[in-house]
């Protein structure tokens, strides 16, 4: 199984030794299972099934919020971030190569069962793009901002909205770290008042309306409004090219947990932050593309076994979000798991004897179902 | 000493023909015995049957119809048997009008007991002085071996039913000594029938399960089927060859159906068994029961489809293994005065 799997994929390698050679066994898997291709736009389907590695400074650019609480946990065990390049991210990076950015900008979905890689998938594509130069407008997760907020103010933009402060605080600040340079370049283009003294004049950085927002933490909210405008307004001049990546992207159109202080439940129109993200999520400008994924973990009110865009988004969101283009994640096929199980047994993952054999192997399979958050809860233990 | 190892129920029961002296007399079984006939002829009429030809199955049918009782306990029902059945044997007065016994040996205390004794040992030297004259005539002595595998000596309650008075160990002990004697003895063909007398079949313990052998569907793939329970749950599975190890419950794939870890290991255990996880497809239906009963009836419906795949030395490793046993667990039953199947009430001193 070994001598096809290095038959197959001598084409791909770059600086590890030759495969085909018995002296080396120690290297022979790892040629198998690993790219030493970082950079996404390289990715085909040549790669499919791999793990290619992001370099941890780059990680903690890219992503200051963006990835699964486990794989931030995998990252600091295994000192590297590997991620796997499969169908579903590659059919992504292909239409985004292809597309034309004169053109209203695309959305695409992604939606699969749970634990399938819908969020792994995005997070690639988030690097792909940060790689190609684009502003990346990350939201980690949808959910966070209409469900367990502490604090709700009342906004002073619009009567009847509320503002969430701490949420969009925090996403502001990992906002920056992000993409500090863009926000540099980039020029508001009319005045903006913050209460009734400070302001920001037309042409000042985007920077400064961020820095005001971190500073004013109360009109934190209307701060990311403000920045979701001007990047909407000035992509499709063609200086940068934007791309909105959100997860979890259904609870825009559902409910929420979140309560007034007369106990009557909010509507998400009703969040200052939820209402700017469904403006933004708006195909009517264009120069960039929209990436969104569905999940029904962090959902509300959603039955465990939703997992189509039609029942976990409601009539209302489907409607918001149509047309789009749905890209289907499932779970891993045989030549996926079999590297991801390569990998954790090269790291020394799995420590039981067992693990090692061909049997075990057949277990892990047949146990996890060849879902990957199955096989990586079944894999920790052991 | 000897020990009983195994017992069966039969033997457990109490014998009451040893226990006293005569409680009922020969005239009253006998009344008895003429009364239970008029009886037959009498429900035979009413049933409408020919008297002539009424048989013992027929009576308990005509009971059980005409006189229905909800009760548990089989014995505790109306029954109508032939007397001899109803009333245990007896041992009749062993000493004449004029206060004399019969027996000769009556004054030892146990006359059946000793006179059997003395019956075996009179076998036992006629074997013996058959062995001379063969010996003698130099005859080959060896002829077919009886096979003592197949069967059991008396129980010393079998021992007492046929005696019809109390047997000590000690004296059972004895007695079963002298008749393995006699049997090992090369000649002891000649006394066969006597020993036979003494001996039980024992029953066949393993019962051939028969596996039935696979069948073929349309697109000529090798399947079969198996079925299982488990407290309160049972399940089907039809467990397909040259599959990819997929299996789908009631529709459903076991990921979704089975969230808990536990479920899918007890399904995964017989293929782990047998080392063929990733080459058959199974799908099966399970109703009833909980998580985990239908986890359990699934897993022994498999096992059970799984034999017709597999040699017979694996089957008896997988019987071995308890792939193969229903699980005879139920929930029990809670008793009156108790708060639950064994947990008392709370205990209060005063």
């Amino acid at each position: 199984q070994l001598d096809r799997g290095c038959a197959l994929h001598t084409a791909a390698r770059a600086g590890l030794s030759s495969v085909s050679s018995q002296d080396v066994p120690a290297q022979g898997p790892r040629a198998v299972f690993h790219t030493s291709e970082s950079d996404p736009a390289k990715h085909t389907e040549q790669h499919e099934g791999r793990l290619y590695n992001i370099p941890l400074e780059e990680v903690k650019a890219v992503f200051p919020h963006g990835l699964p609480h486990r794989f931030q946990q995998q990252i600091q065990t295994f000192n590297e971030a590997r991620v796997m390049v499969r169908k579903p991210a590659l059919e992504l990076l292909a239409y985004l190569k292809g597309s034309n950015l004169a053109h209203p900008a695309v959305r695409y979905v992604i939606y699969g069962e749970r634990g399938t890689g819908k969020t792994m998938t995005l997070c690639h594509v988030v690097h792909y793009c940060w790689r190609q130069g684009w502003l990346v407008l990350h939201i980690p997760d949808a959910h966070l901002w209409v469900k367990n907020c502490k604090e709700l103010l009342q906004s002073s933009y619009k009567k009847d909205r509320l503002d969430q402060p701490l949420q969009a605080s925090v996403w502001l600040k990992n906002f920056k770290s992000s993409n500090e340079r863009f926000l540099q370049e980039i020029k508001t283009q009319r005045k903006y008042m913050w209460g009734k003294q400070e302001s920001t004049e037309e042409g000042r950085p985007l920077g400064e309306v961020v820095e005001q927002g971190l500073a004013r933490v109360r009109s934190a909210s209307d701060a990311v409004g403000v920045v979701l405008r001007e990047l909407r307004q000035q992509s499709h001049r063609g200086s940068f090219r934007l791309l909105v990546a959100v997860d979890g992207v259904n609870a825009l159109w559902g409910r929420t947990t979140l309560r007034k202080e007369d106990k009557s439940p909010v509507s998400p129109e009703e969040l200052t932050l939820v209402h700017n993200l469904r403006k933004m999520v708006r195909n009517d400008w264009s120069g960039g593309a929209i990436v969104t994924t569905l999940s029904q973990t962090g959902s509300l009110f959603k039955p465990s076994s939703a997992y189509t865009p039609q029942e976990l988004l409601g009539k209302e969101g489907f409607d918001a979000l149509d047309p789009f283009v749905p890209i289907p994640v499932s779970n891993y096929s045989p030549r996926e798991f079999e590297s991801c199980y390569g990998y954790y047994l090269e790291r020394k993952w799995l420590q039981h004897e067992k693990a090692h054999t061909e049997d075990g192997k057949a277990e892990l399979q047949f146990l996890s179902g060849s879902n990957p958050r199955q096989l990586d809860r079944l894999a920790g233990p052991l | 000493t000897l020990r009983l190892i195994c017992t069966t129920t039969a033997v457990q029961r109490k014998n009451v023909g040893a226990s006293g002296p005569e409680k009922y007399t020969e005239a009253f079984i006998k009344k008895q015995i003429e009364e239970f006939n008029l009886g037959k002829r009498h429900l035979a009429n009413m049933m409408g049957e020919d008297p002539e030809t009424f048989t013992q199955e027929d009576i308990d049918r005509a009971i059980a119809y005409l006189f229905p009782s909800g009760l548990f306990d089989k014995q505790a029902r109306p029954m109508m048997k032939h007397p001899t059945e109803v009333f245990p044997e007896q041992r009749k007065i062993q000493w004449g009008e004029d206060g004399r016994p019969f027996h000769f040996l009556f004054y030892t205390g146990k006359q059946s007991y000793y006179s059997l004794m003395h019956e075996t040992y009179e076998k036992l030297l006629n074997v013996q002085k058959h062995q001379d004259q063969l010996i003698a005539q130099d005859l080959p002595l060896q002829k077919e071996k009886r096979n003592l595998a197949g069967s059991r000596w008396l129980t010393k309650i079998e021992l007492e039913e046929m005696l019809l008075e109390k047997v000590s160990d000690d004296d059972y002990s004895r007695f079963i000594q002298l008749l393995q004697k006699l049997a090992a003895l090369p000649c002891a063909d000649i006394e066969e029938k006597y020993i036979l007398k003494f001996s039980k079949e024992v029953p066949v313990q393993l019962q051939k399960v028969v596996i039935e052998p696979l069948q073929y569907d349309e697109r000529g793939v090798a399947f079969s089927t198996g079925e299982g329970k488990r407290k309160t749950a049972s399940a089907t599975a039809v467990v397909y060859d040259n599959g990819t190890g997929k299996i789908t419950v009631n529709g459903i794939d076991i990921l979704h159906y089975f969230p808990v870890l536990q479920d899918r290991e007890q399904l995964l255990f017989p293929f782990q068994f047998l080392g063929r996880i990733g080459k058959h497809d199974m799908v099966c239906t399970v109703s009833g029961g909980g998580r985990s009963a239908q986890a359990g009836a699934i897993r022994l419906a498999s096992a059970k489809a799984l034999r017709s795949f597999v040699t017979e030395k694996e089957v008896e490793f997988m019987r071995q293994a308890g792939l193969l046993t229903v699980d005879p667990r139920v929930k029990e039953r809670k008793k009156p005065g108790q708060e639950g199947p064994r947990r008392k009430f709370t205990w209060k001193k005063r």
